[in-house]
């Protein structure tokens, strides 16, 4: 893994590596009366990949969707505790959730391409937050498109639908969205499970090279994927965390036997 | 699970019925067919079973094809016989084609007789898509308000009441029209409050729930994932709505605007009943004027069947049939390109 990205230089000045970009206190959500995430503690380091581990249902999720507000647009679903982004608490009732999602961005699983052109979709996010001029947003969008590696791809095309790309294609393009806007952290969820694996292979690569700059979190299902592409991993069941360390401990040394048992396949 | 897979134990399968019925019945199948079939897992299907089940499948192939074929001889009947009638105002009649869609004079009783149409033809056209015009934007609003701004609401008292709005009679709609608007417009405009206006707003909200309901089902049709998408590069409800939705349902409501159209085109009753009737061109939207659907429905009585004033109303059905299949037309095209 090469540490080549120029930026990645400024970024390391900047943010100190090893402090909390994100970091989730005593955080419960409900959907009504079900409690789906029960008191989770859990902080995300700048330029670090931490991966969400557990079975279908165990609410990893729904609080990665809780992270960026996203839950807000489901009825009936709410937070209690806190989220903290340098130093404040995102999941107060005041916060600024548009601003918010600016600095959070979210890749699903299901690959969501605006019914637009492929420049359009990279262009969406950073005309509403103000720019303007044609050739500031060319450059995003190269610079975008670049990181993503589809550049290359779609260079001679960038005025047809994002919808006639494959799914690798919409999926790195949906990432390409994401970074447009300049995110600090970025929530993954699924990102390659709807995807064959040589796009599969391309989304981690790219995840890799991401982290660099960015602060990530995964949801994934593939044990495989989470030990490839994560530094730490947290191993969530039935709305509780119950385990997070270093990926490799996780994966060769689990403390609990819950997370011994799933990672090994005897249940989930 | 690798113990209730093992058929070598017969002992085993009266022991623990229970984690047997657990285990899916393929690899048990598979396992020990013999013992399997008795219990029926998946037995060979007996012979009888099997005819009346193909007995069913001709029943219904047979049943679903005549449905099929009535359809399609009343459809092509009833273009055939518009089409005869029609076209014989022309070929038998002697109308010339040219005096019946571009002339202005209407009078087939007259001396000499006249049959332009053209005034019918504007007249429904005007009617149909300045109704359009008022009814669309309302209806694309209505259908961001109930799947968007308040899904809650919308679905449980607006959405039963637009779809109430499509089972009024349209002799009510007319009626209304008529008591109404046609008074209001005589009030604040010069005329008789008769006219294309009082037709177009009167069929205007009958199309609303054509088109609400179309507008409503494509939005709450697009994938959820779209709107997050927007939500999440940090897009306020408005920008996505009008940035990220609208575009995706746009060919969707266009075929609802078309469609919309269509109705209108075809409404007879209420527009007769507050358009006055007068068969010329108007020159303006609220003198009397006249549309192809009034003009059948008036004059149908007084003719005879044969007779060239007969006729001459199955050419103006035939102009209706006709823009009828223009406006499929239009629907299927739109259709074809939002599927793109």
């Amino acid at each position: 893994m090469a540490i080549a990205a120029p930026s990645s230089a400024i970024g390391a000045s900047t943010r100190p590596g090893g402090s909390a970009a994100l970091a989730a206190e005593q955080l419960s959500i409900f959907y009504g009366e079900k409690e789906a995430v029960k008191k989770v503690d859990l902080s995300f380091a700048r330029g670090s990949v931490t991966a969400l581990i557990g079975p279908s249902g165990c609410g990893k999720s729904t609080f990665l969707r809780s992270l960026n507000r996203m839950n807000d647009t489901i009825a009936g679903a709410s937070a209690k505790g806190s989220i903290w982004l340098d130093g404040e608490d995102i999941n107060a009732p005041g916060t600024d959730v548009v601003s918010l999602r600016q600095r959070i961005g979210m890749v699903w699983q299901k690959p969501n391409p605006f019914y637009k052109s492929i420049y359009e979709n990279v262009a969406f996010g950073p005309r509403y937050h103000g720019v303007r001029n044609k050739r500031e947003l060319d450059e995003i969008v190269e610079s975008c498109l670049r990181r993503t590696a589809l550049w290359d791809e779609t260079k001679d095309r960038l005025n047809q639908s994002a919808l006639a790309l494959s799914g690798g294609q919409q999926q790195r393009l949906c990432i390409a969205r994401a970074l447009s806007v300049q995110p600090e952290i970025l929530l993954m969820d699924e990102p390659a499970s709807a995807l064959d694996p040589v796009s599969t292979s391309k989304i981690e690569e790219l995840i890799s090279e991401l982290k660099q700059e960015y602060c990530i979190v995964i949801v994934t299902h593939n044990m495989g994927q989470a030990a490839r592409v994560s530094d730490k991993t947290a191993f969530f069941y039935m709305g509780n965390l119950i385990e997070h360390n270093e990926t490799n401990v996780i994966f060769t040394n689990p403390e609990k036997k819950q997370t011994d048992d799933y990672i090994s396949g005897r249940f989930g | 699970m690798k113990a209730t897979l093992d058929p070598a134990r017969p002992g085993s399968e009266g022991a623990e019925p229970t984690s047997r019925a657990e285990a899916s019945s393929e690899p048990r199948a598979e396992a020990s067919p013999a013992s399997a079939a008795p219990s029926g897992g998946t037995p060979p299907r007996p012979t009888a079973r099997r005819k009346s089940r193909s007995g069913g499948e001709w029943f219904g192939k047979t049943y679903t094809l005549i449905c099929v074929a009535v359809l399609i001889v009343t459809i092509f009947s009833i273009v055939y016989f518009v089409a005869s009638k029609g076209l014989s105002t022309f070929f038998v009649n002697g109308v010339s084609l040219k005096e019946f869609l571009f002339g202005t004079k209407w009078a087939p009783d007259g001396e000499p007789q006249s049959f332009g149409a053209l005034p019918f033809i504007t007249g429904s056209f005007v009617t149909s898509i300045l109704a359009a015009c008022i009814s669309a934007p309302l209806a694309f609003c209505a259908a961001i308000f109930m799947t968007e701004l308040m899904p809650k609401f919308g679905k449980r008292v607006m959405q039963p009441v637009i779809e109430l709005l499509a089972g009024i009679p349209s002799v009510v709609y007319g009626f209304v029209g008529l008591t109404v608007i046609v008074p209001f417009f005589r009030a604040i405009f010069p005329g008789q409050g008769l006219g294309l206006a009082a037709g177009a707003v009167v069929l205007s909200i009958m199309i609303l729930p054509t088109i609400t309901t179309i507008a409503t089902d494509a939005m709450s049709n697009l994938p959820r994932g779209l709107k997050e998408g927007s939500y999440a590069l940090g897009a306020t409800r408005w920008q996505t709505i009008s940035r990220s939705i609208l575009p995706a349902v746009i060919p969707s409501m266009l075929t609802g605007v078309v469609l919309g159209i269509a109705r209108a085109f075809g409404e007879a009753l209420a527009v007769q009943m507050v358009i006055g009737n007068a068969p010329h061109i108007p020159s303006s939207l609220f003198e009397s004027a006249s549309t192809l659907t009034s003009v059948i429905t008036l004059s149908m009585g007084n003719t005879i069947m044969g007779q060239v004033q007969n006729n001459v109303l199955w050419s103006l059905a035939l102009v209706l049939l006709v823009m009828t299949f223009v406006f499929v037309a239009i629907v299927r095209v739109l259709e074809r390109r939002s599927l793109r």
